[in-house]
């Protein structure tokens, strides 16, 4: 049981200082611009809610809103399944463990253009190792040309990039379980998915809820890896909501209705997150009182 | 039967590894080729490799004074974002206190902001305050994304820690700084060092805060990489020479740490 302490404000306040120099003075600076007409810096108009309305009737808007929650409903049922899985395979202890988890952190460790850019090439069906071979198995791919190969490509390229993060934690979640559990599960004669199902899984939940949240709101801002490798395109199929919110900024110099879309974007989040959040807090809580 | 099964183990771990060094591959194979040969033709392995795409990098000072830039405030940063969430994680795990779980959940908002919009204000307020293009400024502003994560990961580590042993430090007459460095920090090692390696990974790879507070003197590895765009084309073979450059601090890192990641701590949930 925690007990009830408010000078352990006094702790938090360091991080709350360092938080909130770099969080709060932008995030009020665009409520600003977002209530605003920015003709030119001198030159402003309030106008109140109109950018909100007009940014939530916008159709481009729902459209890249839907190809967001496909992505990212996408990227959460493959990875965390499938990081959960590599967590399970990795071996324990020895030089094959320190291998593994070199090897395995290798995609996290590269700036996002240059995995944009690799991806580039090695997707070409002419000179990229992926293109050549699927075009091998005489599969018609083409992701510059074909919506479908772009979008699973995007995707595939986002499993390769951030599986592992989610392994890592996992593989650092497993570890952390005594051998005694095991034992325990051996001598009962438990079965390997009872093993997963009621000693892993439960003891794996405060890191798999970090990798869960960290999934979802980095995938809904993920921009810098589609911008590089497709562009948006071809057409729109991976014109994702900060691709959308980047062109309204930088392309038609909008601060006012770029700033509302980017409130609106960040609630969108927010309220995601939170959902999950608690709907993972209700099933921990429900857990431990069982 | 036992065999078998870890057999089978090992067998899929391989061929996920494979999926996981393919494109790696691919960058380490660009980097040894010319631009001609990568666009020119496909080949399984290099016709011959060349250090060219290197040299360039080691023997100008935009390239490799940038990979100096990013290490400083990189390092700046984990180790600030480590320092002043480890009190705080402290306080989250062991007390209950006025707002404690809405600022737990505040935190993590920060890393919300999508960045296009937001990286105006952040030019405006390091402009104001004298600070940009300093390794500082980058310091400062990936604290945003990098302390949130930090606090969040601690406080796991943290709570698997049995109260009882703080409980039986104060008995014995610690006072909490005390305490704090001599015995706790000690016994969540395995978390800090996980923590650690998060927190430099992801403000290794940021590129957009970086570029935009940052103009010469602290000019980030990833910014420097745009240069390899040009009129005449793209640079593939030195983008990914500086790519796979990139690799060596953080496997570096994760070497160091793998033995906190892999031993754990017996001591229950993380």
């Amino acid at each position: 049981m925690k007990t009830t302490n408010q000078r352990a404000w006094l702790l938090v306040l360091p991080v709350l200082l360092c938080v909130s120099f770099s969080a709060l003075l932008p995030l009020m600076t665009v409520v600003n611009y977002s209530v605003q007409d920015i003709i030119s810096p001198t030159q402003k108009v309030f106008v109140g809610m109109e950018w909100f309305q007009s940014v939530l009737r916008d159709p481009d808007l729902h459209g890249a809103l839907w190809r967001q929650l496909l992505f990212s409903a996408a990227v959460l049922a493959i990875q965390i399944p499938l990081g959960i899985g590599v967590a399970q395979l990795m071996p324990a202890t020895g030089w094959r463990s320190s291998l593994t988890l070199v090897l395995l952190a290798m995609p996290l460790l590269i700036p996002w253009n240059v995995v944009g850019t690799i991806w580039q090439i090695f997707s070409r069906e002419d000179i990229g190792l992926l293109g050549h071979v699927l075009t091998r198995f005489g599969i018609d791919y083409n992701y510059t040309a074909h919506s479908v190969d772009a979008w699973v490509t995007v995707l595939l390229m986002d499993v390769w990039h951030w599986t592992p993060l989610v392994a890592l934690l996992c593989y650092a979640g497993l570890r952390a379980i005594p051998d005694a559990y095991y034992q325990a599960a051996r001598i009962d004669g438990a079965s390997r998915w009872a093993v997963f199902r009621f000693i892993e899984l439960p003891k794996m939940r405060g890191v798999l809820m970090i990798a869960v949240l960290l999934r979802l709101m980095d995938s809904f801002m993920i921009y810098t890896e589609p911008f590089v490798l497709t562009g948006g395109g071809p057409g729109n199929a991976t014109t994702f909501l900060s691709q959308y919110l980047t062109q309204k900024a930088v392309g038609q110099f909008d601060l006012g209705p770029a700033a509302a879309f980017s409130l609106v974007y960040f609630l969108i989040i927010l309220l995601l997150c939170f959902v999950l959040y608690n709907y993972m807090k209700q099933i921990d809580a429900k857990e431990v009182t069982r | 039967m036992k065999s078998r099964s870890s057999l089978i183990a090992t067998l899929l771990l391989v061929v996920y590894l494979l999926f996981t060094l393919a494109p790696i591959y691919w960058m380490v194979h660009m980097s040894v080729r010319s631009n001609e040969a990568i666009v020119g033709a496909f080949a399984w392995i290099p016709e011959s490799i060349s250090l060219h795409n290197f040299q360039t990098i080691f023997t100008d000072s935009a390239w490799y004074g940038g990979y100096l830039n990013s290490l400083i405030y990189v390092v700046i940063n984990t180790l600030l974002s480590v320092s002043v969430a480890l009190p705080a994680a402290y306080a989250f795990s062991r007390y209950h206190f006025v707002g404690d779980k809405h600022l737990f959940f505040w935190l993590l908002t920060n890393r919300m902001t999508p960045p296009a919009v937001f990286l105006l204000p952040f030019f405006q307020l390091y402009s104001t305050i004298g600070l940009m293009d300093t390794h500082i400024a980058v310091a400062l502003a990936h604290l945003v994304f990098n302390v949130p994560l930090a606090v969040w990961i601690l406080e796991g580590f943290m709570s698997a820690v049995p109260k009882e042993i703080d409980e039986t430090a104060y008995i014995d007459g610690y006072k909490f700084p005390r305490f704090f460095v001599k015995i706790f920090v000690p016994l969540i090692k395995a978390g800090i060092g996980v923590t650690a390696f998060f927190c430099f990974m992801f403000s290794w790879v940021e590129l957009l805060l970086a570029r935009t507070l940052t103009s010469v003197n602290a000019k980030p590895i990833a910014a420097t990489m745009t240069r390899t765009v040009s009129a005449s084309g793209m640079d593939w073979g030195t983008l990914a020479a500086a790519g796979v450059l990139t690799l060596i601090p953080g496997a570096l890192v994760i070497y160091f740490v793998r033995h906190y990641i892999a031993k754990g701590f017996a001591m229950g949930r993380v």
